[in-house]
């Protein structure tokens, strides 16, 4: 194939984007040492950081789990008045600025917000506590569960839900024994997206919950609060999340060539015993 | 007593309304009309995947559907077993899940497979086996709901045109030892005629003829029902001829055919291709009615062979077809008695 100007002109404007995606994440490993990277890891800030964001991200997982999957569910399989409405309601935490999604958590949550007296008045405090670290996580990242999953749902035949009702099931039954198995690979791959999303959450938290080490410093804060204190520590943490983001943004593109590809291997495996 | 399986059905489809009832004894009643029709429709309206804007379905003394009474059993309340076109087998489940998902009783499982012919399939999965396979899951999966009514979509379209002669004289048997009111819908009269005991002419939401196999062949009510079965057409315009004869001068000037049937006005003639036969020259025997026209195309079919003579069809076996040493392009002429030219009159 010759090499025309416009393949050309293709190739650069592709190697230079890749260029510059790539530089900053090789940055973080190359102006580290090894012994820094250890020294880092092991400070108090990247224990503390991390033990808040394991714990608060495990929480958002599973409220987003657990809320967002009904919510797909309804989204998917229902036409109503006003579906779009609402699903732009669910996006939009997508588009909104973090910042401001964290001054609306705290106008809502916060002392002297819209729900602030309810709480008060039950003794539960909100804002600045490790509560708003997950109702902030939860709040930015499941957009990215709740759409993958509707389309996921979407994808499901209507005629094997027919068929499941045909064959006595109810929608509940229909629900947990047909849709949800043919849609798992889809919500899989969506979960792993909002748990990226949740795992660099930033500007949600440090409005809504501050920076409090071991009570709501994630590691995405400790990142930030490290950087004029000790550069090489927030490298260290830098390093860690590049490793973590990118092992989640593996395992949401591989779930389903994995799951393709374990429903062929089970095909070559049990021909023989077809063909008997 | 046979318990019947009732239903009329009103409702509103995209071009024109599904007005359909039927009642259905322990038998096999087939639907056939082209597709677009409102098969599929009547089918989930009974099964209670579609809700008709009026109608009643009726199992028995069970009421499954009244709009007037607001009457509306989900499909899981109603017994029925739905075979879909494309089967619709789950694809998470191998054939025992499949069969044993809907199971009043996981007893009957072993058996259902066993009487199926799926044993040695349990484990497989729905995208290891063949078509006929396939179906013979779909239906043992209905069944094993033990269902009081079995209903089936196409079940013959979605295999290939080899394994569906066998697959259906299989499903024939299977359907007449069932002893339960089945109704299935198909776009292919064959099907349909080897499948039922009664046959249902679906045009436009509507029921055009309904009876025996035999009697839409022998006495099709309209050149609709006429065609569908498999006869020729010709259109022409009927006058009282000689010898009590009825004279069918056919349009674009073709000539003249005769019938034994009375008819005044513009009529079709049909005439089924097994009741023509073919000849070099016109024949001297008791045919009326004889057309000369080249031939334009030859099909075989086993041991028969279709021709295509001018407008019509003709059927004759392998063998006269060799003897006469028939070719495209050559003229031969078409002949068919008078007895056997039925006048139908033509679609409103």
């Amino acid at each position: 194939m010759r090499a025309t100007p416009f393949g050309v002109g293709l190739v650069a404007a592709t190697a230079l984007s890749l260029g510059f995606l790539l530089l900053p994440i090789v940055a973080i490993f190359t102006e580290l040492s090894l012994t820094e990277l250890r020294d880092g890891l092991t400070s108090d800030v990247a224990r503390d950081a991390l033990r808040v964001t394991a714990e608060t991200n495990l929480v958002a997982m599973a409220l987003i789990i657990a809320f967002g999957t009904p919510t797909a569910y309804l989204l998917a399989t229902r036409r109503f008045r006003g579906r779009a409405l609402l699903v732009t309601v669910v996006e939009l935490p997508l588009v909104l600025p973090p910042a401001v999604a964290g001054i609306g958590l705290l106008a809502a949550f916060g002392r002297l917000g819209l729900l602030g007296g309810t709480f008060e008045t039950l003794g539960v405090e909100i804002a600045f506590t490790k509560i708003a670290v997950i109702l902030a996580v939860t709040f930015v990242a499941s957009p990215f569960y709740v759409r993958t999953a509707v389309a996921a749902f979407e994808s499901v035949d209507s005629d094997l839900v027919a068929a499941s009702r045909t064959l006595g099931a109810g929608p509940g039954r229909t629900f947990a024994r047909v849709a949800l198995p043919l849609a798992s690979g889809g919500l899989g791959a969506g979960a792993a997206l909002a748990f990226a999303r949740g795992l660099g959450e930033f500007g949600a938290t440090i409005m809504f919950a501050g920076s409090l080490q071991g009570v709501t410093q994630t590691l995405s804060l400790a990142v930030y609060q490290e950087f004029d204190v000790a550069f090489a520590n927030a490298l260290a943490i830098g390093a860690l999340l590049v490793v973590a983001s990118a092992l989640v943004l593996l395992t949401a593109k591989l779930i389903p060539v994995w799951r393709r590809f374990s429903t062929s291997t089970s095909t070559t495996v049990s021909a023989p015993s077809v063909s008997r | 007593m046979e318990t019947v399986l009732h239903f009329d059905l009103d409702h509103g489809l995209r071009t024109f309304r599904l007005s359909v009832a039927l009642e259905i004894g322990a038998e096999t009643v087939a639907l056939v009309g082209p597709s677009g029709a409102g098969k599929s429709s009547i089918l989930r309206a009974v099964a209670g995947l579609l809700r008709p804007e009026r109608g009643v379905v009726r199992y028995g003394a069970e009421t499954w559907l009244d709009t007037a009474r607001g009457v509306d059993l989900p499909p899981e309340r109603r017994r029925v077993g739905l075979v879909f076109q494309e089967y619709a087998l789950f694809p998470h489940l191998d054939v025992l899940g499949n069969v044993a998902f809907g199971a009043t009783d996981r007893r009957v499982v072993p058996e259902l497979l066993e009487r199926l012919r799926i044993g040695s399939l349990a484990r497989a999965r729905p995208s290891e086996i063949s078509g006929g396979e396939r179906q013979r899951v779909a239906i043992a999966r209905a069944l094993a709901r033990e269902p009081d009514v079995l209903l089936l979509d196409e079940p013959l379209s979605a295999l290939d045109a080899h394994t569906r002669v066998a697959v259906r004289a299989e499903l024939h048997e299977f359907l007449a030892d069932l002893r339960m009111p089945t109704l299935l819908v198909t776009h292919d009269f064959e099907d349909a005629a080897t499948l039922a005991d009664r046959v249902g002419v679906l045009v436009e939401g509507r029921i055009l003829q309904l009876g025996s196999p035999e009697e839409l062949v022998a006495s099709p009510s309209n050149s609709f029902v006429a065609s569908f079965t498999g006869a020729n057409l010709l259109v022409g315009s009927a006058v009282a001829g000689r010898d009590g004869l009825t004279e069918v001068v056919l349009e674009n000037g073709a000539g003249s055919l005769w019938s034994t049937a009375a008819a005044t006005g513009r009529v079709a003639v049909a005439v089924y291709p097994w009741e023509v036969s073919l000849s070099r020259k016109a024949p001297d025997d008791s045919a009326v009615n004889h057309l000369r026209a080249p031939v334009a195309s030859l099909v075989p079919l086993g041991n028969r062979v279709r021709v295509r003579v001018g407008p019509i069809t003709a059927e004759v076996t392998a063998s006269s077809a060799a003897r006469l040493g028939l070719r495209e392009g050559e003229v031969v002429v078409a002949s068919f008695k008078a007895t056997g030219a039925r006048l139908l009159p033509l679609d409103a």
